[in-house]
């Protein structure tokens, strides 16, 4: 069971990771889902709660959990209260709380409101939060919420979907769920598709073999492209991903092909673009989101995407000039020494530059607020070029001013 | 009712009910009861004042930070974190128009311009009678149904330049009341956890293995 909320870890592998013997440990649910594109922890909580509480008990009875938070993003009231309605029922029938079912088996599930804030959706940023505290994310390495987390203990955060999974699994077994997909990405998977396709929508897709073409252009899926138009470029893993376009159509869900390819597969969410849309104005989006939402701690993220942003708006204006194009490469590479992912383009005669990427901040929304500058910039400066003013020189001839 | 609007002059409105009142106080108890370390009601409590108050207010704040035992300064730099606490009065109705990428590509710029024009407000501002705030938001979970907004949190999706007029007309006379509670409302429904259902809080200094670990029993 891969993680479902952007970073793909084993949460088998994660749970194994607290140190033996340390207690109490807890569980953090996290329901903050607000990455640009992404839209399916929201329906599973306003849809189906009751298989999030179940998902809960079984990863707090399987770990050890002692208690367990559920945060859930606070501009998300129906959600709030349709989880409150699953969890009031569920404690009312003994389902949660203490001596459940009449065993020794004992655990609060504690709704918790957020208040609007992306970067929280950060684990460590989540775990400051629920402390209380500015969400502002941790250092880490050294220390991992599994080892230190929550009040300092061990702590396992999981995303909403990623525990939704657990009550199906524990049913039908293991060996039905990996039955479905592929040894390295067994499953299913929520995916969000949206923008420029005949039938946006939030679907369920077998992972490691369905491909971007059959979701976006499959009978059951999105029907293509609207009004019969072409696919430009589209988003593969969220407003951090770096782009993809037609040429990549055929990869299969699988993070490391997609990883080799130049982008990641994140929280599944997918933002197609037809060839009507100005790419500069699409990347501006989400430049703006990160740059936004920075919470200051490390300067590159802070200074850098502020100062992208500005300098992005600035070419969208039309008031650009072709030193800001070289200028946002470089304030993207103080962010991101080194080569940044992208994907392959025949028509460009670029190879593709896989994932990773170094950064210099702590978490990853500086290196995201350049994400879509970067693949926009690679795959598509002609746009950009098209919105420079030509500043050329005023025709006044010096000699003759000076011989005045 | 006008909840969130400016008195007169422009100040902010103080007073007894900027505290958390006597029913709010035995809430924000029980909430504090359910974790671990006090502070971690911070934001729950914060949000419950704005509940009451429409907007986070300085005595607000320093109240919360009573209850839970923190300074004054420490809420506030908690509470000034968030985009949803708002420090001056807002309207009635907080309108966001999502301006994000998948909105953006299908047509959350014409909408948010419509709004604009028909709120008589850029956005930012809070129409004169009090009833409307309007901004300009970020991505609201709801991509696959753009161009998407919000009022007081709760989705509008697809929306276009006649739904969202209507929206304004049945917001104005009311119909929505029992839909849309005013700014400051979170959720109408909280969670409750009876005292003897409550398996209790896990302290973090209490180092206990829990007791299935020890000794698991079969469930029938
Ligand atoms: C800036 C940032 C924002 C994130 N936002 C979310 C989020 O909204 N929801 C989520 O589940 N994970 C989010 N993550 C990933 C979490 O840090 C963490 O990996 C995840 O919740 C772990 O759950 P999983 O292992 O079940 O996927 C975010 C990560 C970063 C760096
Ligand atoms: S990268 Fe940006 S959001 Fe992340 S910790 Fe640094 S400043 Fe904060
Ligand atoms: S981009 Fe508008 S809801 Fe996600």
């Amino acid at each position: 069971m891969l993680g479902r909320g952007g970073a793909g870890f084993p949460a088998g592998t994660k749970w194994g990771l607290m140190p033996a013997g340390k207690y109490p440990r807890y569980l953090v649910v996290n329901g903050d889902e607000s990455e640009p594109g992404t839209y399916k922890d929201r329906l599973l909580m306003e849809r189906d709660p009751h298989q999030l509480v179940e998902g809960c008990l079984i990863a707090a009875y399987a770990a050890g959990l002692s208690q367990v938070f559920l945060y859930i993003r606070g501009e998300m009231p129906l959600a709030h209260e349709r989880v409150a309605v699953a969890l009031n029922d569920a404690y009312a029938a003994g389902y949660v709380g203490k001596n459940i079912l009449g065993t020794n088996f004992s655990v609060d599930i504690v709704l918790h409101w957020g208040a609007g804030a992306y970067v929280v959706g950060e684990e460590t940023a989540l775990i400051e939060s629920l402390e209380g505290k500015r969400g502002e994310p941790r250092l880490k390495p050294p220390f991992f919420p599994a080892a230190i987390g929550l009040y300092g203990q061990p702590t396992i955060v999981n995303n909403v979907e990623t525990l939704s999974n657990l009550p199906w699994l524990l049913v039908n077994g293991a060996q039905a769920f990996t039955a479905i997909g592929t040894a390295t990405s067994p499953g299913t998977r929520m995916v969000a598709v949206s923008g420029h396709v005949v039938r946006p929508g939030v679907y369920e897709i077998v992972n490691g073999t369905t491909t971007f073409r059959d979701l976006l252009y499959g009978d059951e899926f999105c029907q293509g492209i609207r009004d019969g138009n072409e696919l430009k470029a589209f988003v593969p893993g969220g407003g951090s991903a770096p782009w993809f376009t037609p040429e990549q159509l055929d990869l299969p869900f699988e993070g490391k092909l997609v990883g080799a390819a130049g982008s990641m597969l994140g929280s599944g969410a997918i933002m197609v673009m037809d060839h009507t849309t100005d790419i500069p104005t699409a990347a501006l989006t989400l430049t703006r989101f990160y740059a936004a939402e920075s919470c200051g701690q490390c300067t590159p993220c802070r200074e850098g995407g502020t100062w992208l942003e500005r300098v992005l708006q600035r070419v969208v204006d039309g008031r650009g000039t072709h030193a800001d194009l070289a200028q946002m490469m470089e304030i993207g590479e103080s962010i991101c020494p080194g080569a940044f992912p992208h994907a392959a383009s025949e028509r460009l005669g670029l190879a593709a530059t896989p994932f990773p990427y170094k950064m210099t901040t702590i978490c990853f929304v500086g290196p995201s607020a350049y994400a879509p500058v970067h693949s926009a910039l690679t795959l598509f400066r002609d746009e950009f070029e098209a919105k420079i003013v030509e500043r050329r020189h005023i025709p006044v001839s010096i000699e003759a001013v000076g011989a005045h | 009712m006008g909840r969130g609007r400016a008195p007169a002059g422009g100040g902010r409105r103080r007073g007894p009910q900027s505290r958390l009142n006597e029913a709010n106080v035995i809430l924000a108890k029980e909430i504090i009861g359910r974790y671990p370390k006090a502070r971690s009601a911070t934001i729950p409590l914060l949000h419950l004042s704005q509940q009451q108050n429409g907007y986070v207010t300085n005595d607000a704040i320093a109240h919360v930070a009573e209850l839970v035992g923190a300074t004054s300064a420490e809420v506030l730099g908690t509470a000034t974190f968030y985009e949803m606490f708002k420090f001056e009065p807002v309207g009635k109705y907080l309108v966001n128009i999502c301006g994000t990428m998948s909105c953006q590509l299908l047509g959350a710029d014409d909408l948010m311009h419509h709004a604009e024009a028909r709120l008589g407000v850029r956005a930012g501002g809070t129409t004169a009678d009090g009833m409307f705030t309007l901004e300009h938001a970020e991505c609201q979970a709801a991509c696959t149904e753009a161009p998407n907004m919000q009022v007081n949190y709760r989705h509008c999706h697809r929306m276009t330049t006649a739904a969202f007029d209507q929206l304004i007309d049945d917001l104005a006379a009311g119909r929505l009341d029992g839909e849309i509670p005013p700014h400051g409302t979170l959720a109408r429904i909280r969670q409750q956890i009876p005292a003897d259902k409550a398996a209790g809080v896990a302290p973090p200094d209490a180092p206990v293995e829990p007791a299935w670990m020890l000794a698991p029993e079969a469930t029938s």
